[in-house]
Protein backbone atom coordinates (compact mmCIF):
# COMPACT_ATOMS: atom_id res chain seq x y z
CA UNK A 1 0.00 0.00 0.00
CA UNK A 2 2.61 2.59 0.79
CA UNK A 3 4.69 1.36 -2.05
CA UNK A 4 1.88 2.23 -3.95
CA UNK A 5 0.98 5.79 -2.37
CA UNK A 6 5.06 6.26 -3.55
CA UNK A 7 4.49 5.35 -7.17
CA UNK A 8 1.19 7.68 -7.39
CA UNK A 9 2.86 10.18 -5.55
CA UNK A 10 5.65 10.28 -8.35
CA UNK A 11 3.51 10.11 -11.23
CA UNK A 12 1.22 12.78 -10.31
CA UNK A 13 4.30 14.70 -9.41
CA UNK A 14 5.89 14.10 -13.02
CA UNK A 15 2.69 15.03 -14.80
CA UNK A 16 1.86 18.06 -13.30
CA UNK A 17 5.70 19.35 -14.09
CA UNK A 18 5.54 17.90 -17.56
CA UNK A 19 2.43 19.80 -17.82
CA UNK A 20 3.83 23.37 -17.63
CA UNK A 21 7.37 21.98 -19.18
CA UNK A 22 5.33 21.31 -22.52
CA UNK A 23 3.55 24.42 -21.85
CA UNK A 24 -0.41 22.59 -22.73
CA UNK A 25 -2.25 25.62 -20.75
CA UNK A 26 -0.50 28.73 -21.63
CA UNK A 27 -1.22 32.76 -21.30
CA UNK A 28 -2.17 33.90 -24.81
CA UNK A 29 0.71 35.97 -26.89
CA UNK A 30 1.36 38.94 -25.35
CA UNK A 31 0.51 42.43 -26.81
CA UNK A 32 2.75 44.72 -24.57
CA UNK A 33 6.11 46.29 -24.31
CA UNK A 34 6.06 44.39 -20.75
CA UNK A 35 4.84 41.17 -22.04
CA UNK A 36 8.76 39.72 -22.34
CA UNK A 37 9.51 40.90 -18.62
CA UNK A 38 6.16 39.84 -17.17
CA UNK A 39 6.09 36.38 -19.00
CA UNK A 40 10.09 36.06 -18.19
CA UNK A 41 9.29 36.36 -14.16
CA UNK A 42 6.49 33.89 -14.36
CA UNK A 43 8.73 31.43 -16.38
CA UNK A 44 11.18 31.97 -13.51
CA UNK A 45 8.41 31.70 -10.94
CA UNK A 46 7.88 28.77 -11.77
CA UNK A 47 10.90 27.15 -12.33
CA UNK A 48 11.97 28.14 -8.75
CA UNK A 49 8.55 26.84 -7.19
CA UNK A 50 8.19 23.57 -9.76
CA UNK A 51 12.03 22.25 -8.36
CA UNK A 52 11.12 22.50 -5.15
CA UNK A 53 7.91 20.98 -5.70
CA UNK A 54 9.05 18.45 -7.90
CA UNK A 55 12.03 17.91 -5.12
CA UNK A 56 9.45 17.65 -2.08
CA UNK A 57 7.42 15.07 -3.93
CA UNK A 58 9.88 12.80 -4.83
CA UNK A 59 11.44 13.15 -1.31
CA UNK A 60 8.01 12.17 -0.07
CA UNK A 61 7.55 8.81 -2.11
CA UNK A 62 11.36 8.09 -1.36
CA UNK A 63 10.58 7.82 2.48
CA UNK A 64 7.31 6.54 1.88
CA UNK A 65 8.89 3.69 -0.22
CA UNK A 66 11.66 3.21 2.29
CA UNK A 67 9.50 3.41 5.52
CA UNK A 68 7.46 0.28 4.17
CA UNK A 69 10.47 -1.69 3.33
CA UNK A 70 11.79 -2.23 6.57
CA UNK A 71 10.98 -1.09 9.98
CA UNK A 72 12.64 2.02 10.36
CA UNK A 73 13.17 3.93 13.30
CA UNK A 74 12.17 7.37 13.41
CA UNK A 75 14.79 9.22 13.53
CA UNK A 76 15.11 12.97 15.09
CA UNK A 77 16.39 16.56 13.70
CA UNK A 78 19.32 16.76 15.39
CA UNK A 79 18.92 19.47 18.72
CA UNK A 80 15.14 18.51 18.62
CA UNK A 81 12.03 20.18 17.44
CA UNK A 82 13.29 24.18 18.25
CA UNK A 83 16.64 23.75 15.69
CA UNK A 84 14.00 21.89 12.77
CA UNK A 85 11.13 24.99 13.14
CA UNK A 86 13.83 27.37 12.76
CA UNK A 87 15.83 25.64 9.77
CA UNK A 88 12.62 25.02 7.86
CA UNK A 89 11.36 29.36 8.85
CA UNK A 90 14.51 30.36 7.44
CA UNK A 91 14.98 28.05 3.76
CA UNK A 92 11.34 29.16 3.70
CA UNK A 93 11.80 33.05 4.45
CA UNK A 94 14.65 32.93 1.93
CA UNK A 95 12.50 31.49 -0.81
CA UNK A 96 10.31 33.73 -0.50
CA UNK A 97 12.33 36.66 0.18
CA UNK A 98 14.46 36.20 -2.59
CA UNK A 99 11.03 35.82 -5.46
CA UNK A 100 10.11 39.04 -3.92
CA UNK A 101 13.57 40.74 -4.79
CA UNK A 102 13.31 38.62 -8.41
CA UNK A 103 9.90 39.54 -8.82
CA UNK A 104 10.23 43.52 -7.83
CA UNK A 105 11.81 44.46 -10.99
CA UNK A 106 9.08 43.75 -12.91
CA UNK A 107 6.03 44.95 -10.49
CA UNK A 108 8.22 48.50 -10.05
CA UNK A 109 8.16 48.96 -14.10
CA UNK A 110 4.07 48.47 -13.69
CA UNK A 111 3.18 49.87 -10.41
CA UNK A 112 6.18 52.32 -9.55
CA UNK A 113 7.68 53.86 -12.66
CA UNK A 114 4.89 56.78 -13.87
CA UNK A 115 3.87 56.96 -17.38
CA UNK A 116 5.40 57.90 -20.33
CA UNK A 117 5.08 61.73 -20.71
CA UNK A 118 2.97 61.33 -23.92
CA UNK A 119 0.81 58.68 -22.24
CA UNK A 120 -2.47 59.05 -23.69
CA UNK A 121 -4.88 59.62 -20.88
CA UNK A 122 -8.32 57.34 -20.94
CA UNK A 123 -10.40 57.37 -17.80
CA UNK A 124 -12.04 54.22 -16.78
CA UNK A 125 -15.21 53.65 -14.67
CA UNK A 126 -16.75 50.16 -13.31
CA UNK A 127 -20.00 50.12 -12.12
CA UNK A 128 -22.80 46.77 -12.00
CA UNK A 129 -22.03 45.70 -14.84
CA UNK A 130 -19.95 47.37 -17.46
CA UNK A 131 -16.78 49.44 -18.36
CA UNK A 132 -16.75 52.73 -19.78
CA UNK A 133 -13.91 54.49 -20.83
CA UNK A 134 -13.62 58.24 -21.40
CA UNK A 135 -11.17 60.55 -23.81
CA UNK A 136 -10.51 63.68 -23.21
CA UNK A 137 -12.16 65.12 -26.27
CA UNK A 138 -10.11 67.68 -28.69
CA UNK A 139 -10.15 70.09 -25.41
CA UNK A 140 -7.52 67.93 -24.05
CA UNK A 141 -9.49 68.17 -20.68
CA UNK A 142 -11.59 66.13 -18.32
CA UNK A 143 -14.64 67.58 -17.11
CA UNK A 144 -14.81 66.45 -13.65
CA UNK A 145 -17.47 63.91 -12.64
CA UNK A 146 -19.75 64.28 -10.01
CA UNK A 147 -21.52 60.99 -8.91
CA UNK A 148 -24.77 62.28 -8.14
CA UNK A 149 -25.46 63.24 -11.95
CA UNK A 150 -24.70 59.97 -12.91
CA UNK A 151 -27.81 59.46 -15.24
CA UNK A 152 -27.35 56.10 -17.21
CA UNK A 153 -30.76 56.07 -18.69
CA UNK A 154 -29.63 59.61 -20.75
CA UNK A 155 -25.91 58.21 -21.27
CA UNK A 156 -24.61 60.22 -19.11
CA UNK A 157 -22.32 57.34 -17.52
CA UNK A 158 -19.65 59.39 -15.59
CA UNK A 159 -21.72 62.44 -13.96
CA UNK A 160 -20.65 65.06 -16.18
CA UNK A 161 -22.08 68.52 -16.27
CA UNK A 162 -22.08 70.14 -19.14
CA UNK A 163 -24.25 72.59 -18.10
CA UNK A 164 -21.94 74.23 -16.18
CA UNK A 165 -18.55 72.27 -16.96
CA UNK A 166 -17.55 73.62 -20.22
CA UNK A 167 -14.50 71.08 -20.33
CA UNK A 168 -17.29 67.93 -20.24
CA UNK A 169 -19.08 69.03 -22.90
CA UNK A 170 -16.67 67.41 -25.25
CA UNK A 171 -15.39 64.23 -23.41
CA UNK A 172 -15.87 61.45 -25.28
CA UNK A 173 -17.63 58.13 -23.57
CA UNK A 174 -17.37 54.95 -25.21
CA UNK A 175 -18.18 51.20 -23.95
CA UNK A 176 -14.69 49.81 -25.83
CA UNK A 177 -11.20 50.51 -24.66
CA UNK A 178 -9.38 51.89 -28.26
CA UNK A 179 -6.00 52.60 -28.31
CA UNK A 180 -3.59 53.20 -30.84
CA UNK A 181 -0.69 50.98 -31.76
CA UNK A 182 3.00 51.44 -29.63
CA UNK A 183 1.08 54.30 -27.85
CA UNK A 184 1.83 55.01 -24.43
CA UNK A 185 -1.38 54.66 -23.03
CA UNK A 186 -2.55 55.38 -18.75
CA UNK A 187 -5.27 54.02 -17.44
CA UNK A 188 -6.77 56.30 -14.63
CA UNK A 189 -9.64 53.52 -12.77
CA UNK A 190 -12.26 54.27 -10.42
CA UNK A 191 -15.16 52.56 -9.26
CA UNK A 192 -18.85 53.83 -9.28
CA UNK A 193 -19.94 51.11 -7.07
CA UNK A 194 -18.49 48.21 -5.77
CA UNK A 195 -14.92 46.50 -5.95
CA UNK A 196 -14.32 45.14 -9.35
CA UNK A 197 -11.21 44.05 -11.84
CA UNK A 198 -9.76 44.74 -15.00
CA UNK A 199 -8.10 41.99 -16.41
CA UNK A 200 -6.60 41.65 -19.82
CA UNK A 201 -4.36 38.83 -20.44
CA UNK A 202 -2.98 39.80 -23.90
CA UNK A 203 -1.78 42.66 -21.97
CA UNK A 204 -1.13 40.54 -18.83
CA UNK A 205 -2.83 43.56 -17.18
CA UNK A 206 -4.71 42.93 -14.23
CA UNK A 207 -6.11 45.30 -11.93
CA UNK A 208 -8.84 45.89 -9.12
CA UNK A 209 -10.69 48.87 -8.59
CA UNK A 210 -10.81 50.07 -5.24
CA UNK A 211 -14.38 52.08 -4.32
CA UNK A 212 -13.14 55.73 -3.32
CA UNK A 213 -9.58 55.50 -5.33
CA UNK A 214 -8.52 56.38 -8.59
CA UNK A 215 -5.43 53.96 -9.35
CA UNK A 216 -3.20 54.39 -12.13
CA UNK A 217 -2.14 51.98 -14.22
CA UNK A 218 0.01 52.26 -17.98
CA UNK A 219 0.36 50.19 -20.69
CA UNK A 220 1.71 50.31 -24.38
CA UNK A 221 -0.08 47.62 -26.82
CA UNK A 222 2.46 46.43 -29.40
CA UNK A 223 0.11 44.81 -32.03
CA UNK A 224 -3.11 45.58 -33.99
CA UNK A 225 -5.77 43.50 -31.94
CA UNK A 226 -8.98 42.76 -30.43
CA UNK A 227 -9.21 41.28 -27.04
CA UNK A 228 -11.69 41.01 -24.43
CA UNK A 229 -11.67 42.87 -21.29
CA UNK A 230 -13.23 40.92 -18.16
CA UNK A 231 -14.14 41.69 -14.91
CA UNK A 232 -12.47 39.10 -12.52
CA UNK A 233 -13.60 40.54 -9.07
CA UNK A 234 -17.27 38.87 -8.46
CA UNK A 235 -19.40 42.52 -8.20
CA UNK A 236 -22.74 40.88 -8.12
CA UNK A 237 -25.92 39.63 -10.00
CA UNK A 238 -24.42 40.68 -13.84
CA UNK A 239 -21.29 39.82 -13.14
CA UNK A 240 -20.65 37.30 -15.61
CA UNK A 241 -21.55 39.25 -18.22
CA UNK A 242 -19.43 42.90 -17.10
CA UNK A 243 -16.94 42.66 -20.03
CA UNK A 244 -15.90 45.14 -22.71
CA UNK A 245 -13.35 45.12 -25.85
CA UNK A 246 -9.87 46.31 -26.03
CA UNK A 247 -9.39 47.68 -29.72
CA UNK A 248 -5.46 48.29 -30.31
CA UNK A 249 -5.72 50.41 -33.81
CA UNK A 250 -3.16 51.84 -36.86
CA UNK A 251 -2.44 55.46 -35.92
CA UNK A 252 -4.30 56.24 -38.95
CA UNK A 253 -7.68 53.67 -37.74
CA UNK A 254 -7.43 55.14 -34.20
CA UNK A 255 -7.68 58.89 -35.86
CA UNK A 256 -10.74 57.78 -37.64
CA UNK A 257 -12.15 56.48 -34.81
CA UNK A 258 -11.67 59.41 -32.51
CA UNK A 259 -12.96 61.82 -34.94
CA UNK A 260 -16.01 60.21 -35.39
CA UNK A 261 -16.35 59.81 -31.67
CA UNK A 262 -16.22 63.34 -31.04
CA UNK A 263 -18.85 63.91 -34.24
CA UNK A 264 -21.57 62.14 -32.20
CA UNK B 1 -88.12 47.28 -38.35
CA UNK B 2 -86.41 50.41 -39.52
CA UNK B 3 -86.04 51.74 -36.06
CA UNK B 4 -84.24 48.77 -35.48
CA UNK B 5 -81.87 48.86 -38.70
CA UNK B 6 -81.13 52.48 -37.87
CA UNK B 7 -79.85 52.18 -34.66
CA UNK B 8 -77.69 48.82 -35.82
CA UNK B 9 -76.46 51.16 -38.22
CA UNK B 10 -75.66 54.17 -36.03
CA UNK B 11 -74.15 51.77 -33.39
CA UNK B 12 -71.99 50.25 -36.34
CA UNK B 13 -70.76 53.89 -37.41
CA UNK B 14 -69.87 54.52 -34.04
CA UNK B 15 -67.44 51.98 -33.34
CA UNK B 16 -66.25 52.10 -36.98
CA UNK B 17 -65.58 55.74 -36.23
CA UNK B 18 -63.95 55.55 -32.59
CA UNK B 19 -60.22 55.19 -32.67
CA UNK B 20 -60.01 53.58 -29.24
CA UNK B 21 -62.38 50.15 -29.44
CA UNK B 22 -62.11 50.36 -25.45
CA UNK B 23 -63.68 53.60 -25.19
CA UNK B 24 -67.48 54.60 -26.15
CA UNK B 25 -68.57 57.11 -28.32
CA UNK B 26 -68.22 60.64 -27.32
CA UNK B 27 -65.40 63.66 -27.54
CA UNK B 28 -62.25 63.61 -28.57
CA UNK B 29 -58.93 65.91 -27.65
CA UNK B 30 -56.42 65.57 -30.20
CA UNK B 31 -53.11 67.43 -31.19
CA UNK B 32 -49.39 67.65 -31.52
CA UNK B 33 -46.72 68.10 -28.97
CA UNK B 34 -43.56 70.03 -30.02
CA UNK B 35 -40.84 71.96 -28.30
CA UNK B 36 -39.08 75.32 -28.24
CA UNK B 37 -35.29 75.66 -27.77
CA UNK B 38 -32.29 73.33 -28.31
CA UNK B 39 -33.05 69.87 -27.57
CA UNK B 40 -30.02 67.86 -26.13
CA UNK B 41 -27.89 65.75 -28.85
CA UNK B 42 -28.54 62.48 -28.38
CA UNK B 43 -25.81 59.66 -28.58
CA UNK B 44 -25.48 56.12 -30.01
CA UNK B 45 -25.85 53.11 -27.75
CA UNK B 46 -22.84 50.95 -27.85
CA UNK B 47 -24.14 47.24 -27.16
CA UNK B 48 -20.21 45.62 -28.19
CA UNK B 49 -19.98 43.73 -24.32
CA UNK B 50 -23.79 42.04 -25.57
CA UNK B 51 -22.59 40.61 -28.82
CA UNK B 52 -26.24 39.26 -29.39
CA UNK B 53 -27.60 42.39 -29.50
CA UNK B 54 -25.13 44.46 -31.50
CA UNK B 55 -25.55 42.02 -34.05
CA UNK B 56 -29.02 42.57 -34.37
CA UNK B 57 -28.67 46.21 -34.81
CA UNK B 58 -26.93 47.43 -38.09
CA UNK B 59 -27.52 51.31 -37.42
CA UNK B 60 -26.75 52.15 -34.45
CA UNK B 61 -29.37 52.97 -31.33
CA UNK B 62 -30.10 55.65 -30.42
CA UNK B 63 -30.75 56.90 -26.81
CA UNK B 64 -34.46 57.37 -26.59
CA UNK B 65 -34.76 60.03 -23.85
CA UNK B 66 -35.21 63.03 -26.30
CA UNK B 67 -36.93 61.77 -29.85
CA UNK B 68 -38.02 64.35 -32.21
CA UNK B 69 -39.74 64.43 -35.66
CA UNK B 70 -39.98 67.16 -38.21
CA UNK B 71 -41.57 70.41 -37.20
CA UNK B 72 -40.06 70.29 -33.85
CA UNK B 73 -42.13 67.66 -32.79
CA UNK B 74 -41.55 65.56 -29.65
CA UNK B 75 -41.98 61.72 -29.08
CA UNK B 76 -42.34 59.75 -26.09
CA UNK B 77 -44.68 62.49 -24.19
CA UNK B 78 -47.47 61.03 -22.09
CA UNK B 79 -50.34 62.83 -22.95
CA UNK B 80 -53.57 61.91 -20.75
CA UNK B 81 -56.63 62.96 -18.93
CA UNK B 82 -55.24 64.37 -15.29
CA UNK B 83 -58.94 64.99 -13.42
CA UNK B 84 -62.17 65.14 -15.05
CA UNK B 85 -61.61 61.09 -16.14
CA UNK B 86 -64.76 59.26 -16.22
CA UNK B 87 -64.30 56.34 -13.31
CA UNK B 88 -64.20 52.58 -14.68
CA UNK B 89 -62.38 49.49 -14.33
CA UNK B 90 -59.11 49.35 -15.65
CA UNK B 91 -59.07 47.82 -19.16
CA UNK B 92 -58.50 43.81 -19.13
CA UNK B 93 -55.96 44.05 -21.80
CA UNK B 94 -52.58 43.71 -19.64
CA UNK B 95 -49.90 46.38 -21.09
CA UNK B 96 -46.66 44.79 -22.60
CA UNK B 97 -43.19 45.69 -22.21
CA UNK B 98 -41.00 43.74 -24.39
CA UNK B 99 -37.26 43.83 -23.90
CA UNK B 100 -35.83 42.74 -27.37
CA UNK B 101 -32.19 43.45 -29.00
CA UNK B 102 -31.41 45.24 -25.03
CA UNK B 103 -33.74 47.93 -26.10
CA UNK B 104 -37.51 48.92 -23.90
CA UNK B 105 -40.15 48.40 -26.46
CA UNK B 106 -41.98 50.78 -26.06
CA UNK B 107 -39.62 53.36 -24.65
CA UNK B 108 -42.65 54.63 -22.23
CA UNK B 109 -45.40 52.71 -21.53
CA UNK B 110 -48.50 54.06 -20.26
CA UNK B 111 -51.20 51.74 -18.50
CA UNK B 112 -53.94 52.34 -16.22
CA UNK B 113 -53.16 51.41 -12.21
CA UNK B 114 -54.54 48.36 -11.01
CA UNK B 115 -54.35 47.24 -15.15
CA UNK B 116 -52.12 43.99 -15.34
CA UNK B 117 -48.47 44.51 -17.12
CA UNK B 118 -46.78 42.45 -18.79
CA UNK B 119 -42.73 42.34 -19.11
CA UNK B 120 -40.82 40.16 -22.11
CA UNK B 121 -38.10 39.16 -23.18
CA UNK B 122 -37.38 38.73 -26.30
CA UNK B 123 -33.48 38.28 -26.12
CA UNK B 124 -30.85 35.53 -25.96
CA UNK B 125 -29.63 37.30 -23.32
CA UNK B 126 -30.65 37.21 -19.24
CA UNK B 127 -32.05 40.71 -17.89
CA UNK B 128 -32.80 42.04 -14.82
CA UNK B 129 -35.72 44.43 -15.05
CA UNK B 130 -35.94 47.18 -12.26
CA UNK B 131 -38.33 49.88 -11.93
CA UNK B 132 -37.43 51.96 -9.37
CA UNK B 133 -40.78 52.71 -7.67
CA UNK B 134 -41.25 55.24 -4.95
CA UNK B 135 -44.72 55.04 -4.29
CA UNK B 136 -45.58 51.90 -5.36
CA UNK B 137 -43.40 49.33 -3.98
CA UNK B 138 -40.34 48.63 -5.49
CA UNK B 139 -38.35 45.13 -7.56
CA UNK B 140 -36.32 44.00 -9.51
CA UNK B 141 -36.22 40.50 -11.24
CA UNK B 142 -33.86 38.49 -13.61
CA UNK B 143 -35.54 36.94 -16.77
CA UNK B 144 -33.25 34.83 -18.40
CA UNK B 145 -34.01 34.09 -21.96
CA UNK B 146 -37.05 31.51 -22.62
CA UNK B 147 -38.49 32.24 -19.51
CA UNK B 148 -42.25 33.51 -19.34
CA UNK B 149 -43.75 37.45 -19.25
CA UNK B 150 -42.91 38.76 -15.92
CA UNK B 151 -46.35 40.11 -14.10
CA UNK B 152 -47.12 42.63 -12.23
CA UNK B 153 -49.45 45.15 -11.60
CA UNK B 154 -48.98 48.93 -9.76
CA UNK B 155 -52.02 50.19 -7.22
CA UNK B 156 -50.62 54.01 -7.81
CA UNK B 157 -50.06 56.51 -9.97
CA UNK B 158 -47.00 57.31 -10.37
CA UNK B 159 -43.97 57.82 -13.34
CA UNK B 160 -41.64 55.17 -12.91
CA UNK B 161 -38.02 54.80 -14.63
CA UNK B 162 -37.29 51.36 -15.80
CA UNK B 163 -33.53 50.02 -15.73
CA UNK B 164 -31.82 47.20 -16.36
CA UNK B 165 -29.27 45.71 -13.99
CA UNK B 166 -27.05 43.82 -16.38
CA UNK B 167 -26.92 46.58 -19.51
CA UNK B 168 -26.60 50.03 -17.90
CA UNK B 169 -27.98 52.03 -21.54
CA UNK B 170 -31.37 49.70 -21.30
CA UNK B 171 -33.90 52.72 -19.53
CA UNK B 172 -37.56 53.18 -19.83
CA UNK B 173 -40.53 54.18 -18.10
CA UNK B 174 -43.43 52.87 -16.73
CA UNK B 175 -46.76 55.92 -16.84
CA UNK B 176 -48.80 54.15 -13.98
CA UNK B 177 -52.35 56.87 -14.52
CA UNK B 178 -55.46 56.77 -13.21
CA UNK B 179 -57.07 56.74 -16.58
CA UNK B 180 -56.78 54.80 -19.60
CA UNK B 181 -57.53 58.34 -21.63
CA UNK B 182 -53.85 57.99 -22.32
CA UNK B 183 -51.47 58.27 -25.57
CA UNK B 184 -47.84 58.10 -25.95
CA UNK B 185 -47.01 60.07 -28.81
CA UNK B 186 -44.93 58.71 -31.52
CA UNK B 187 -41.81 60.53 -33.19
CA UNK B 188 -44.84 63.01 -34.92
CA UNK B 189 -45.87 64.44 -31.79
CA UNK B 190 -48.97 63.34 -32.65
CA UNK B 191 -52.41 62.23 -30.07
CA UNK B 192 -55.81 61.67 -29.48
CA UNK B 193 -57.65 60.82 -26.78
CA UNK B 194 -61.14 60.18 -27.81
CA UNK B 195 -64.32 58.40 -25.91
CA UNK B 196 -64.66 61.59 -23.55
CA UNK B 197 -67.83 62.13 -22.36
CA UNK B 198 -69.32 65.48 -22.01
CA UNK B 199 -67.58 67.53 -18.93
CA UNK B 200 -64.29 69.57 -18.52
CA UNK B 201 -60.98 67.68 -18.56
CA UNK B 202 -57.47 68.43 -17.56
CA UNK B 203 -55.14 67.39 -20.17
CA UNK B 204 -51.65 67.16 -19.04
CA UNK B 205 -48.42 66.05 -21.68
CA UNK B 206 -45.19 64.58 -19.85
CA UNK B 207 -41.95 64.23 -21.06
CA UNK B 208 -38.92 62.63 -19.06
CA UNK B 209 -36.70 65.23 -19.10
CA UNK B 210 -38.49 68.46 -20.40
CA UNK B 211 -41.14 68.11 -17.49
CA UNK B 212 -45.14 68.41 -17.64
CA UNK B 213 -47.72 71.12 -18.94
CA UNK B 214 -51.34 71.06 -18.16
CA UNK B 215 -54.22 72.77 -19.84
CA UNK B 216 -58.33 72.52 -19.42
CA UNK B 217 -60.67 71.63 -22.28
CA UNK B 218 -64.28 71.07 -21.97
CA UNK B 219 -66.21 68.83 -23.92
CA UNK B 220 -70.39 69.45 -24.69
CA UNK B 221 -70.82 66.78 -26.85
CA UNK B 222 -69.10 64.77 -29.64
CA UNK B 223 -66.81 67.48 -30.82
CA UNK B 224 -62.93 66.87 -31.45
CA UNK B 225 -61.43 69.65 -29.61
CA UNK B 226 -58.07 70.87 -30.43
CA UNK B 227 -55.63 71.48 -27.81
CA UNK B 228 -51.52 71.47 -28.78
CA UNK B 229 -48.52 71.07 -26.15
CA UNK B 230 -45.28 73.27 -26.17
CA UNK B 231 -42.68 71.87 -23.92
CA UNK B 232 -39.58 74.00 -23.19
CA UNK B 233 -36.66 71.94 -24.19
CA UNK B 234 -33.16 72.56 -22.58
CA UNK B 235 -29.64 71.12 -24.17
CA UNK B 236 -28.16 69.90 -20.95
Amino acid sequence: MGKLFAAAVTVIALVSAGIFLSRVWWLPPDFTTLGKDIDGQLVETMIFTGVLFVAAQLALATFVWQSTSRTAAIRVFPGGPMPLVATASVIVGLEILSLVFVGTKVWSKIFLAPAEANALHIDVQAGQFAFYFRYPGPDGKFGVPHPDKIDEGNSNFFGLDPQNDTAARDDIVSASLVVPVDQPVLLTMHSKDVGHSLYIPQLRLQQDFVPGLVIPVHFTATGVTKTEIVCTQLCGLGHYNMKAYLEVLSRQDYDKWLAAQAGQ
Amino acid sequence: MKIATSVALCALATLALAPSAHHTAGGTVTGKVTFTGTPPKMKPIDMAKEPSCAKAHTIPVMNESVVTGAGNSLGNVVVYISAGAPAGAPPATAATFDQKNCQYLPHVLAMEAGQKLEIKNDDQTSHNIHPLAKVNAEWNKSQPPGSPPIEATYDKPEFIPVKCNVHPWMHGYFAVLNTSHSKVTGDDGEYSLSGLPPGKYTVTAWHERFGTQSQEVTITGTETAKLDFVLKATEY
